[in-house]
Parts: structure tokens; C-alpha cells; sequence
């Protein structure tokens, strides 16, 4: 019923400033769970992507199993073939092949235990953060090169520096003994521990040569920046390797799982938050409506005696809240847009994070998410639950009488 | 002549706390079509629980009420609901109007309630402002209209979608006597127009003194029934 509308809209308007602090109050709900929410998704977003960046890659593929059950005989054969292949039909260049050992390495003075990987040094630097955060000496120099680069803190422990020696001693694909004494000619800081502590590099034919691998190796790391791509991508590379069914696609989440928990535990707990702001705004818009039905109880008795139904007027109430929390989510939401819109644009970067962030290669600044989520979800729990509060004063009319009404003053 | 309202052996009585109070006693009336009574009688006499009562907005301890055929007081909430937007017209002593909206759509939102076509409710409400004599004035709030202009708009709201039956709670208490009589003169004329029938409360002598019928209450009793003229 247009009429109805046009009522309820009138009658939003008899209490000017008290419409307009409700609206006040609700817009800037609304604004703050935008950006919120946004930059929350954004930060996640952040933390996706520098994972990904680090080492892991946004996809890798391997041997089926092999995930599971990292063994050294799991492995992939002609792998750099099989990675050249994969680079020409994809048309990406940050592709890498890569193989993994454990072996022990040995200084003159201490012996540690450490993940050794054959990697390709010239598409390494796409996939990884490593080669381009080397803070003393130089990275692995070419494919063929008898050369080890070792993580700041593993460094440390072994108190080694470039141009050390290091023994290393492990067990080859085939059971046989895997034994070299290798230079090492970088350390590396990548800021993740787990890494400077334990990964070891050295090229790949190195690697096959001191594990007896053949053309073998364990996986093939495929970056690519924009994370949103990754269903899309990932139907490339499964159908890439469509013909060799032993070989499976993982993607970033199923590699790195703590990444995934890690960010559905903070994205619960940022929710407490948003409760609190949405129980304010929900008590500040039922004291209006509570207010503006109270005062308008005589008006109700004189509508009730020409004919309208206490259901007529609930609903005319409930159009009132329609009306002023739309008006209100809607101005809320695109001034939170536009604030989100902006850090987008420019970054939002917090002290000390810049220079971390150089230090380790990684991006200097946080991006609000703008997307349906993160635009919609805070809106649309405020206008849920909004409506629910405005429920209640309408319903107290189902128990009005008229004469009682019309008394009221 | 048909009966547009009946009331047999009426009763209303109230608690308050552990007294009774006897609004109503035993009321028997009968109102024929197009008739224009009065309903007078001191304070507290029981006039506005008796148009209450036929104009189902409060409900009887015993007694029947008929109006235009039906049994009110067996009525439901949402029969006695279409009752009231389909049959009867109210007007009451002040405040009848909706302050938001402008004299023109006080009238037509009944006619909107009842489904009536956006063009159609323009045509009435337009001829019947004319008609209680606020022509030019049908844009205006309540608040920029007099008592006396308002109470004329409260009466076109109630005519305008010819009920069978109009009750008016003290309509001219409000207003000076020159508007009481203006009032007055122009719901008899409405009603005479419209073939409407009307009930009015009052203790105004002026307003008795228009009636074709008046009924006197006394202590919840009618003491008197007559026609006039
Ligand atoms: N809700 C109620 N509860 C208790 N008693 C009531 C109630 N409504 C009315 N009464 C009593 O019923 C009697 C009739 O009241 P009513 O309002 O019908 O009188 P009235 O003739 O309209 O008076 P007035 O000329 O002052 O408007 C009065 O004694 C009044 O006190
Ligand atoms: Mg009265």
C-alpha cells in the first residue's frame, strides 16, 4: 500500500533530531562494520598472500601421497621437464621444480639436523621470498653449481659464514649413503623461523646428484600473486597434468592448513566486537521506537476506531524502522565504502610494520577487502536486528484497546 | 423504516478494584435510518461507554447490540474492525485528525484502507471538502487549520465512505458556540444528504436543540426518549 509508505515516512520525520541521531547512530554502526570487517578480511588477505609468497608457493605438484607422507622415494620423475612443460602451457613463469631431503650438516664445531631442498635457482626467485633476502654472501649462482645457502639462525647455531665448509650427511632415494662436503655461499634471513632454523638450499642437480634422485624431485612450486585466481588456476594445472594420474594439485590451504585455522580462529573472535557494536545500535533504535510508539498511543485508539487493525498499525511501525534503518545503512555503508576505497587505494600501514616488511620482501601495507562480504555482512546483521527490536513495540500494539488508546494522553 | 441500531437490555459495568461501577443499566434503544439523535446528559452519565458500546470499540457485560442487522457485541476484534472501517463513522471531541497528514489525505486514508482507486479517493475527498465548506484548504496540516476547521474535517472523514452510521463523542465541546452551531447545521445537513444516520453526545443545550430525537441518560439509565420538532 503506497499510502502506507507515504504515512510512515511522514511520521519518521515528527521527531527531526531524534530520526536523525537514531540514523546518526546506526550510519556509524554501519560504517565502522565496513571497515572493520574489510580491513579484518584484508588482513587475512595479507596473511594468505605473504604465505603463500614466503616458500610454499599458491599451488605445488606432487607425487599423490607424498603430502601426507613426505618420503624420499615418493617422487616425481623428470621433473624439470615436466615443470618446463608446465611453464610454456600455462604461460607463467614462476614455476619451480624442487627436491627434498633430510640429512644432517656438520661445521668443524656443531652438527644439526635439516630439510635440504634442490631447488632451480633461476625460477626459485619467482616463487619464493629466499633468494632475494640473502643478508651476507651471494644466492645459489646457476643449476649446476656444488653450493649451499643456510638460514640466519641455523648459521648462527653452526657458526659457519660464506665460504665455510659444511659436511653433509644424509640417505639417498635409492637406501644408499648421501655424503658431500659442500661451500656454503649465502645466508638468508626470511623472517619465518621455522626456515632460518632448519631449510638448507642448493640447486637441483646438485641435489639429485648428492641423493641419488636420477631426474627425480618432490614437488613443483607455482606462485601467483592474486589468490582470488586460485580456483581458476587450479583447474589449469589440473588439467596440465590431466594425463599423469599418480600426480595430484594441492593448493596453498591444503599445504599450509595452520594458515587456514590460524584465520578462522581470529575471524571468530573478532566478533565479540561486533556483537557489542550491534547490541548499541539495536538498544538505541528500540528506545526510539519504544519512544515514538508510547507517544503516539492516542493517535493509534483514533486509527483503531476508523477501521485499522492493530496489524495495520505494527505495520506501519515496521515500516517506519524499514525506512529509517535503510536510509541509515545505506549512507553508512558507502561512507565505510568510501573510507575502505581509500586505504585500498593508498595502503594502510601501521608503525614498524614497513620496515619488517622490507626487510623480508614482503608487502609494506595492509588493503582493506572490498568485496560482497565485506561490504554486506555488517550492514545486514544491523538491519536484521534492527528490524527484530523494532518488532517489539510493534507487537506491544496487538494489545491495544481503543477506548483505552484514545484516553491515553 | 429501517432499524440501524438496536440495543436490548444493554449493560456495562466496570471494576474498579472491589466497586462496581454501573456505566450502563439496562439500556434499551432503538435508532431508525437517516434519524439525527442526541445523546445528553450530565457528566458521567454514561453517554461516551454508550456510543462506545454500538460502535464496537468496547464490549457490553450483557445486553445485545444490532447494528445495521449485525450483532456487534458477538463480533470478534478484526469483524468489529471491518465493521468499523465499512459502517460506522467516528468523530470525537478533538485530536481526530492524523497531525502528519494534510486535511485531503486524513479523508482519503480510510477510503485507502477499504481499496478504493487513487482517482477515486481524489474526486470524493475533493467534493466532500467542498462540501463542509474547506475548499482551498485541503493541503494543509491540522495544525494549520482551526478547531472548527478540523472537527469539519473529522466530520468528512467520517461521511465520506457512507456509513450507515455516524457517532459524534461531543464534537462542538471544543469550540465556540458560533462553530458548535456551524458544526452542527452542517452535520444535519449531512446527514440529510447523505441519508446517514447520527448519534451525537453532548451536554450543550444548543446541539439538543438540533436533534430530531433526544435521548436523555441519567446515572447510566435513560430517563427520556422523544422526538423533537
Ligand atoms: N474504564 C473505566 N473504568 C471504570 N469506570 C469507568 C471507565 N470508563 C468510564 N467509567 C465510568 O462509567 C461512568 C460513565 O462514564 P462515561 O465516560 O460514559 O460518561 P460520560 O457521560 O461520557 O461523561 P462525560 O460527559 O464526562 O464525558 C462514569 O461513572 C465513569 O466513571
Ligand atoms: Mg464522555
Amino acid at each position: 500500500m503506497a499510502g502506507n509508505w507515504l504515512l510512515a515516512w511522514r511520521n519518521i520525520w515528527r521527531q527531526p533530531r531524534r530520526t536523525v541521531l537514531t540514523m546518526l547512530a546506526i550510519a556509524f554502526g554501519a560504517a565502522l562494520l565496513v571497515f572493520s570487517i574489510g580491513l579484518q578480511l584484508g588482513q587475512y588477505d595479507l596473511m594468505i598472500q605473504n604465505a603463500v609468497r614466503l616458500y610454499q608457493g599458491l599451488f605445488q605438484v606432487q607425487q599423490q601421497g607424498y603430502h601426507d607422507d613426505a618420503k624420499i622415494r615418493t617422487s616425481i620423475p623428470g621433473i624439470e621437464l615436466l615443470a618446463r612443460k608446465l611453464r610454456q602451457q600455462s604461460g607463467l613463469d614462476s614455476i619451480a621444480a624442487r627436491a627434498n631431503g633430510f640429512a644432517l650438516i656438520s661445521s668443524a664445531k656443531r652438527t644439526y639436523g635439516s630439510l635440504v631442498v634442490g631447488v632451480q635457482p633461476e625460477y626459485e626467485k619467482y616463487v619464493s621470498t629466499l633468494p632475494g633476502v640473502i643478508k651476507q654472501g651471494r644466492y645459489l649462482s646457476s643449476d649446476n653449481a656444488h653450493e649451499l645457502v643456510i638460514g640466519e639462525s641455523l648459521a648462527r647455531n653452526m657458526k659457519i659464514k660464506p665460504g665455510d665448509e659444511i659436511t653433509l650427511m644424509g640417505s639417498g632415494r635409492d637406501g644408499s649413503i648421501a655424503a658431500s662436503i659442500i661451500p656454503v655461499v649465502g645466508i638468508y634471513a626470511s623472517g619465518s623461523r621455522e626456515l632460518d632454523r632448519q631449510l638448507v638450499q642448493m640447486p637441483l642437480a646438485a641435489f639429485q646428484d648428492i641423493f641419488s634422485m636420477q631426474d627425480h624431485g618432490h614437488a613443483i612450486v607455482i606462485y601467483h600473486e592474486d589468490v582470488k585466481q586460485q580456483s581458476q588456476l587450479h583447474a589449469v594445472f589440473k588439467d596440465l597434468i590431466a594425463d599423469q594420474q599418480q600426480l595430484v594439485v594441492l593448493s596453498w590451504d591444503e599445504i599450509q592448513p595452520g594458515v587456514k585455522q590460524m584465520i578462522e580462529l581470529d575471524y571468530s573472535s573478532g566478533w565479540l566486537m561486533y556483537i557489542v557494536l550491534v547490541a548499541v545500535i539495536v538498544f538505541s533504535i528500540l528506545n526510539t521506537f519504544l519512544m515514538s510508539v508510547l507517544e503516539r498511543t492516542r493517535e493509534f485508539g483514533i486509527m483503531l476506531a476508523l477501521g485499522y487493525t492493530p496489524y495495520n498499525i505494527g505495520r506501519l511501525v515496521m515500516q517506519e524502522a524499514f525506512i529509517l534503518t535503510s536510509i541509515a545503512l545505506i549512507a553508512g555503508t558507502l561512507i565505510g565504502l568510501g573510507v575502505n576505497y581509500y586505504f585500498y587505494i593508498y595502503g594502510l600501514t601501521f608503525s614498524g610494520m614497513d620496515e619488517i616488511a622490507r626487510m623480508y620482501n614482503m608487502p609494506a601495507v595492509i588493503r582493506p577487502q572490498i568485496s560482497p562480504d565485506s561490504v554486506l555482512i555488517g550492514p545486514g546483521i544491523i538491519f536484521l536486528f534492527t528490524l527484530l527490536a523494532a518488532l517489539y513495540p510493534a507487537s506491544r500494539i496487538r494489545k491495544l484497546e481503543p477506548v483505552e488508546a484514545m484516553n491515553h494522553i | 423504516m429501517t432499524t440501524v441500531v438496536s440495543c436490548k437490555q444493554l449493560n456495562k459495568i466496570y471494576q474498579q478494584g472491589s466497586i462496581e461501577v454501573h456505566a450502563l443499566t439496562d439500556i434499551n434503544l432503538t435508532v431508525e435510518a437517516g434519524d439525527f439523535v442526541c445523546l445528553s446528559g450530565p457528566s458521567g452519565s454514561g453517554k461516551s461507554t454508550l456510543l462506545n458500546m454500538i460502535g464496537g470499540l468496547d464490549s457490553p457485560s450483557s445486553g445485545e447490540i444490532m447494528v445495521d442487522g449485525q450483532r456487534v457485541d458477538q463480533m470478534n476484534k478484526s469483524e468489529l474492525a471491518e465493521l468499523r472501517l465499512h459502517k460506522i463513522g467516528f468523530v470525537f471531541q478533538a485530536y481526530n485528525l492524523i497531525p502528519v497528514l494534510t486535511a485531503r489525505e486524513n479523508i482519503e486514508m480510510v477510503m485507502q484502507m477499504q481499496g478504493d482507486s487513487k482517482q477515486y479517493r481524489h474526486q470524493l475527498s475533493m467534493a466532500i471538502l467542498k462540501e463542509v465548506g474547506l475548499e482551498g484548504l485541503e493541503n494543509r496540516r491540522p495544525s494549520e487549520l482551526s478547531g472548527g476547521q478540523q472537527q469539519r474535517v473529522a466530520v468528512a472523514r467520517a461521511i465520506v465512505d457512507k456509513p450507515c452510521l455516524v457517532l459524534a463523542d461531543e464534537p462542538t465541546a471544543n469550540l465556540d458556540s458560533a462553530n458548535a452551531e456551524n458544526l452542527l447545521q452542517l452535520m444535519r445537513d449531512m446527514g440529510e444528504e447523505h441519508q446517514t444516520t447520527f448519534i451525537v453526545s453532548t451536554h450543550d443545550p444548543l446541539v439538543m436543540s438540533h436533534a430530531r430525537r433526544l435521548v436523555k441518560l441519567h446515572d447510566g439509565k435513560i430517563i427520556e426518549n422523544h422526538e423533537q420538532h
